[in-house]
């Protein structure tokens, strides 16, 4: 007996190990078939449309990586979506800050709004976190609202200006921003991707998964929830920044609550705890948003009819499904 | 050779023909409003079916302009109204957008229009910033502003006698705004301002605030707010009995769909002002049954009659100009003067205000009402220069010296 289960430990972590190559292979793959996409993308679609898709894939990748790999469930993102969206939009129109520079402060700010709120949050677990970061996220909406002097009220911050790259490349092209945007997002893509991988993200996923455990072996739980909280509300704020760009405002919409459901809705429909699970949701629902404008008071009965069909028939999500077929993780 | 003549012949006469081409425009206009949500009623698919009469009766066929019509629901948020903006300007090739109720969404486009060097003739939305200080060559705001629903609930019901006012207003840019512009032309008729309370935004329950407004004793009580905030303190004025104690109620922000849904038991006596009634004479009559019948028996409001006569002024001013380039065509526009059977005469301003009379209105009691629709009352009529903000005293960039 004892030999048999000698002999076959390492063949199965040979054969687990080749498993995890084929896994890298395939996701190597799927990000070069992303920047393909992504090089294609402009040619084929109207490009303002996919960078508002690419702005809040990222957004829904951020939300995910706290969700799916840290098992913390945020009611609360728009805030620092919203919030980073007015700083660079504030910024860049009143301070005359390059886009780049406008982008990095938006998405500092919304790193250390995560910090603050992130510090309360994580004291309470649950439905109680949700909570607060719900009520956090709508001290951050009342705070937009009666501070017109930053935020402009209701009318929100308009005519933002895109600027020069650097100083150098003008953003007016919608072609020229497109790039800028794609970047931005492939970096996002790649740095959450390092994060879900390094040793950090394996300890979150640990902590995710049996928390008292991975504190009896010794990991301070608390610093890692903290630190991936932290990460999740500097991608969504760098997500929150650059749509300020792309749009050229910021206004309510992006730090009222429904925001925060809105990404919810993308990462579950995509796929929750997936790597690309993000994207395909955003994708799909910007378009619903987008290419049922025209079914007026349809859209949203077309939206709850969607979402009713993937929580009844896949609950994994669309890339969820994907990845059970072909049985690797996506 | 013969093959040769034959080809240049058909060259020749297709060259000709060109010039008979040249004259038939084809323009397409889209209506961007609220389909779904708090402002489908009053605009939503009526505006649609508004331009599309506009077309009709302009008889733009026969004209030689080849009219299209698009729309698509913006749901009240930015960027999914700029996206759409964008993408109809830079790949459907739009030439006009109508409508665009909620301020943060029409400024936006406001912004996109004037970029694109495009039209946008606004009808939905209050602000009267888009003539102000966001004003563009590119925009005309066509039927009200927060101004003129100023001047005409507040300057009208203090020569009417309302003369001691009490304000309730949504704790908002928005409200602060309606209540200072308000409070302003009160006093300066010489009459007071007796109080002020702030109610959150967005609230259900203005009890305590109706009661504080009710000790007052102010003869008017100014609602400074808008939606279903000013369906709620309504309804529950309503129910203190505040306009049956001879307290009237005076809405800053109202709309003939909001009497229609809270109804004449409850709207009975409350104060408001609009550019446009469907029952103020045969021709307005003529129209809005016309309408009805095509927007399942509603009656049109002021924000679907403007989208009418934004359209109506767009074509005259094409078939004027003989083209449908935006910088010649919104010359015509401010260059001729504007005249419908819903607004009657008017004319577009140098900062992109369409001016117009402002009627001031008091809802009927239920006993007073003939019928169906049948709502309000004339208690009297601001001409356009006392209605809207004097160029003078305008902060648009294209009008200061």
């Amino acid at each position: 007996m004892a030999d048999i289960a000698a002999t076959d430990a390492p063949a199965a972590a040979r054969s687990s190990g080749e498993a995890d190559k084929g896994t890298l292979r395939l996701h190597r793959a799927i990000m070069i078939g992303i920047a393909i996409a992504l090089v294609i993308a402009p040619f084929v679609a109207y490009p303002v449309f996919v960078m508002k898709v690419l702005c809040f894939a990222l957004f829904a990748l951020a939300f995910n990586l706290l969700l799916g790999y840290g098992g913390l469930l945020s009611f609360g993102h728009a805030a620092y979506f919203g919030m980073a969206s007015y700083v660079c939009a504030f910024t860049a129109k009143n301070w005359g800050l390059t886009p780049e520079l406008a982008i990095l402060l938006g998405t500092a700010v919304s790193g250390g709004l995560g910090l603050v709120f992130g510090a309360l949050a994580i004291r309470r677990q649950g439905i109680y976190f949700a909570m607060i970061t719900l009520a956090l996220a709508q001290m951050v909406f009342f705070f937009s609202l009666q501070t017109p002097r930053f935020t402009g009220g209701e009318d929100g911050i308009q005519a933002v200006p895109r600027g020069k790259l650097f100083g150098l490349i003008d953003l007016a092209d919608d072609r020229a921003l497109y790039w800028l945007v794609a970047a931005i997002f492939m970096a996002g893509l790649l740095a959450m991707y390092r994060i879900i991988h390094s040793p950090f993200g394996q300890v979150c996923k640990a902590i995710r998964d049996n928390e008292p455990r991975a504190i009896s072996l010794g990991y301070r739980a608390n610093q890692y929830k903290l630190a991936v909280f932290v990460l999740s509300a500097m991608l969504a704020g760098l997500a929150g920044s650059t749509k300020a760009i792309v749009f050229q405002l910021a206004s309510l919409t992006d730090v009222h609550w429904s925001m925060s459901g809105e990404v919810v809705l993308m990462t579950l429909v995509g796929g929750l705890g997936t790597v690309f699970g993000p994207i395909a949701g955003a994708l799909v629902i910007v378009s619903m948003q987008n290419y049922l404008a025209s079914l007026g008071a349809w859209v949203t009965v077309v939206q709850g009819v969607i979402f009713v069909i993937c929580v009844m028939t896949f609950r994994e999500g669309i890339v969820g499904v994907i990845s059970k077929w072909i049985g690797k993780p996506l | 050779m013969k093959l040769k003549t034959f080809l240049t012949t058909t060259a020749l006469a297709a060259l000709m023909a060109a010039p008979a081409l040249a004259q038939q425009i084809s323009v397409k206009a889209g209506v961007l409003n609220d389909r779904s949500g708090l402002y489908a009623d009053l605009s939503g698919e009526g505006s649609v079916i508004a331009a599309r009469m506009a077309v009709e009766d302009f008889k733009a066929a026969e004209k030689g302009i080849k009219v299209e019509i698009v729309s698509a629901d913006h749901q009240n948020k930015p960027d999914v109204g700029s996206t759409i903006a964008r993408t109809w300007y830079d790949q459907d090739g739009v030439d006009l957008i109508l409508d665009v109720p909620t301020s943060s969404v029409a400024l936006a486009v406001n912004q996109i229009t004037r970029e694109k060097n495009k039209i946008h003739i606004n009808s939905g939305a209050a602000s009267s910033d888009l003539s102000g200080k966001a004003c563009s060559p590119n925009t005309i705001h066509w039927t009200y502003d927060t101004y003129a629903l100023a001047q005409g609930t507040g300057g009208a019901m203090v020569k009417a006698g309302g003369d001691s006012w009490f304000f309730m207003t949504a704790d908002y840019a928005f409200g602060h705004a309606l209540e200072r512009d308000t409070s302003a032309i009160v006093t300066k008729n010489g009459g007071k301002v007796l109080g002020v309370v702030r109610t959150p935004f967005p609230g259900t329950d203005f009890s305590s605030f109706l009661l504080q407004a009710q000790a007052s004793k102010a003869k008017v009580i100014g609602l400074a707010n808008a939606g279903g905030d000013t369906i709620n303190s309504i309804k529950q004025a309503g129910e203190f009995g505040i306009t049956a104690g001879g307290q009237k109620l005076a809405g800053l922000l109202v709309f003939l769909t909001d009497v229609h849904s809270l109804g004449l038991a409850t709207a009975q006596g409350l104060v408001l002002t609009e550019s446009f009634y469907w029952d103020t004479n045969d021709q307005t009559r003529g129209w809005s049954d016309r309408f009805a019948k095509a927007n399942g028996g509603k009656k049109p409001t002021m924000v679907q009659a403007g989208v009418y006569s934004g359209m109506l002024h767009y074509l005259k001013a094409v078939e004027a100009a003989k083209s449908k380039d935006s910088a010649v065509v919104m010359a015509k526009m401010k260059e001729m003067p504007t005249d419908d059977p819903l607004f009657g005469k008017g004319s577009v301003r140098a900062d992109g205000r369409k001016m117009h009379d402002m009627y001031l209105f008091e809802v009927k009691k239920p006993g007073e009402s003939k019928g169906p629709w049948d709502y309000y009352k004339q208690v009297s009529v601001l001409p356009a220069e006392q209605a809207f903000r004097p160029l003078a005293e305008s902060e648009c960039p294209l009008v200061k010296k």
